[in-house]
């Protein structure tokens, strides 16, 4: 087992494209690191530079102690799971498991017990003898997940390991990817573009942008406090309310007077913009204490909460999140207010975090 | 390629057919039938009147009013194509021979450039990939004939007039552009991840390449290979251009040097046109849901 450390990663190829300008990132040992972005954002060609598919441009990538740089994909001793399984078609599920075994050239007893043992752990025994062509998704996932296991591997890399699976499938496989790396304890990174996924699987989560590394924390730090306008409106669904403010008297005031708590330390000159979370804003009766007035503009009702879409008068509608028992009709006349903690307060033109 | 047409359209017509008989519209059916076996008369006549004419008796052939029906069977014809008058192999023969190795010597060629090539272009991000894919396919854009006379000329200096080398040159580099762009399609439909697989598990690039994804091509390089033969066997224009000599010439330029003299065997003609035909008959048949996915890639959008 072993952390992984990223320097100064840049990967431009042949036809110009840049798909990693600048990444820096130190994984720990028994880590499971998330990597989370956008398309295009350059965290599956950091990953698979980490396996050695990809050569990076400049940089380097150390695994444990060692410096991988020049090290064939088979040489890092760490073990890739794609989104699109990967699995040999020609083998039996067995024989899947044992390749990468037998590759190495281990003793055919030791790849039998290392097969079983693999088995056992995702419950493959009834499909040992299959083809992939005869195993659901589901299932082609999870003797792919077993094919990563048999090797032992310092490291696991996970590429979109899920996006192929339906919604239940996958929440089923999430919590299973979550329990065989808390057993393992082994370092994984995994790649998704799947925020849900993200929060609920990762110790870390490393948000990228065009290229770099736009924020890294705990999933907490990342809700509470994106480091950027990028992060805020990334994560959460509805996203970060991104109300612009300007600093008043008795704190940050908004569009139609809307009172936000201002954090210490905000610069005077500057436009800036607050990220309030849906669930940080409250619709109450028109006229109640420290509102402003606002109109709802639409209401999605989900079981457990609502959504309103409500009209403050500011250049962007707010998204605000209530309970079930609070109803208001659209159109009607309501106040709004914030109830939440101090909001992160960015500036609109480095899109950074300033408070 | 006249193949593809005839198997793609009769398809759509009985697709229609439940659909025209709901309009009620009877006499349109009749029409649409109608004028299809007028096509088809039109287009088989010719493949029947050749099949007819290698099996009848030469005073058979030569008969007015021609004789349709009740005409001596013979495979005199047959014989004739294969073995000389006086016994041992004709000349004809011979040509058939040429045919089948410049065919296929040309077709192992394309293959064995193409589909590797094919494979880069899939696999990896090149600089001005497009383009260069475009610039290969461009080379088939212009009619061969029009570069009939360069060839011609620079294969005169290089000394490759009149070579089996230089057909099976000019039709590789003809079948190569075509071999790149079909195979890179059926490249594209494999998974690159089975390389990256092979690769964590301590396979170079090319071996992955050659144990995982080249079986999987198999389907695909067989159909893409038949094409290429088809081309190669049919091929005339350079075949009678750039041959003069009995042990070089192909069976097409060969066949139709039969036609010309002071009489002419029609029946010799019409038996090595069926022989000649036969070989394409059976390949088109079994890449024929190939022929009409070339008809139609690139229509539907996965």
């Amino acid at each position: 087992m072993a952390g992984i450390e990223v320097t100064s990663l840049h990967k431009r190829y042949p036809d110009g494209t840049v798909a990693v300008e600048h990444v820096d990132l130190s994984i720990g040992d028994g880590e499971l690191f998330v990597m989370l972005g956008p398309s295009g954002c350059g965290k599956t060609t950091t990953l698979r530079a980490m396996a050695g598919l990809e050569r990076q441009t400049s940089g380097d990538i150390r695994i444990g102690t060692t410096l991988v740089n020049d090290l064939a994909p088979a040489e890092r001793d760490i073990a890739m799971v794609f989104q699109f399984y990967a699995l040999y078609p020609h083998l039996r599920t067995r024989d899947n498991l044992a390749f990468p075994l037998r590759a190495e050239g281990l003793p055919e007893k030791e790849v039998r017990e290392r097969v079983a043992e693999a088995s056992r752990m995702m419950q493959l025994d009834p499909l040992l003898d299959r083809r992939p062509h005869r195993l659901s998704g589901g299932e082609q996932q999870r003797v792919a997940l077993a094919r990563a296991l048999v090797r032992r591997p310092r490291a696991f890399l996970m590429d979109e390991p899920l996006t192929n699976l339906d919604a239940e499938l996958r929440a089923d496989t999430r919590t299973e990817i979550k329990h065989l790396q808390a057993e393992l304890g082994t370092t994984m990174v995994y790649v998704t573009h799947d925020q849900v996924e993200a929060m609920s699987l990762g110790h870390r989560i490393a948000i990228l942008n065009k290229g770099r590394v736009e924020q890294v924390g705990t999933p907490l730090e990342v809700y509470d406090r994106p480091a950027s306008l990028f992060c805020a409106s990334f994560i959460g669904s509805p996203p970060m309310n991104l109300i612009p403010v300007e600093l008043a008297e008795h704190g940050l005031r908004g569009a139609g007077g809307l009172v936000l708590a201002p954090p210490p330390g905000l610069p005077r000159d500057r436009a800036l913009v607050a990220g309030v979370r849906p669930e940080a804003l409250e619709v109450t009766a028109p006229g109640a204490d420290a509102t402003v007035p606002a109109r709802v503009v639409s209401a999605e009702a989900l079981g457990d909460e609502i959504i309103y879409v409500v009209d403050h008068g500011g250049a962007t509608d707010v998204r605000v999140r209530m309970p079930p028992t609070a109803r208001f009709e659209t159109d009607a006349h309501v106040g709004l207010r914030h109830s939440g903690a101090t909001p992160p307060v960015y500036d609109t033109t480095t899109e950074e975090l300033v408070a | 390629m006249a193949i593809s047409i005839d198997e793609a359209v009769p398809a759509p017509v009985t697709d229609d057919a439940p659909t025209a008989r709901r309009r009620g519209g009877t006499a349109r059916r009749v029409i649409e039938v109608l004028l299809l076996v007028i096509i088809a008369v039109a287009m088989l006549f010719p493949v029947l009147w050749m099949l007819e004419t290698s099996i009848k008796e030469n005073r058979d052939v030569y008969a007015v009013p021609a004789k349709f029906f009740n005409f001596d069977f013979t495979l005199d014809h047959y014989k004739d194509v294969f073995v000389a008058q006086g016994g041992g192999r004709s000349d004809l023969s011979g040509s058939f021979l040429n045919s089948v190795i410049v065919a296929g010597a040309s077709t192992v060629l394309a293959t064995v450039l193409g589909v590797p090539a094919a494979w880069a272009y899939s696999r990896f991000t090149l600089k001005a990939k497009k383009d260069q894919l475009f610039f290969i396919l461009s080379t088939r854009f212009m009619p061969p004939v029009v570069v009939v006379i360069p060839i011609f000329l620079m294969y005169r200096e290089l000394g490759l007039i009149d070579s089996k080398l230089g057909l099976v040159l000019i039709y590789a580099a003809f079948n190569v552009p075509f071999t790149i762009w079909m195979m890179k399609g059926f490249v594209d439909e494999v998974p690159a991840e089975y390389e990256d697989a092979a690769m964590l598990d301590g396979y170079t690039r090319l071996q992955a390449f050659r144990k995982f994804t080249l079986p999987l091509l198999v389907p695909g390089i067989a159909a893409t290979a038949v094409f290429a033969l088809i081309f190669s066997w049919n091929e005339f224009v350079f075949a009678i251009f750039l041959t003069s000599s009995q042990e070089v010439r192909t069976a097409p330029p060969a066949i139709a040097g039969l036609i010309g003299g002071t009489t002419v065997d029609w029946g010799l003609v019409a038996a090595s046109a069926v022989v000649f035909a036969l070989p394409v008959l059976v390949f088109a048949y079994l890449v024929r849901k190939h022929l009409v996915a070339g008809v139609t890639l690139g229509a539907v959008r996965r």
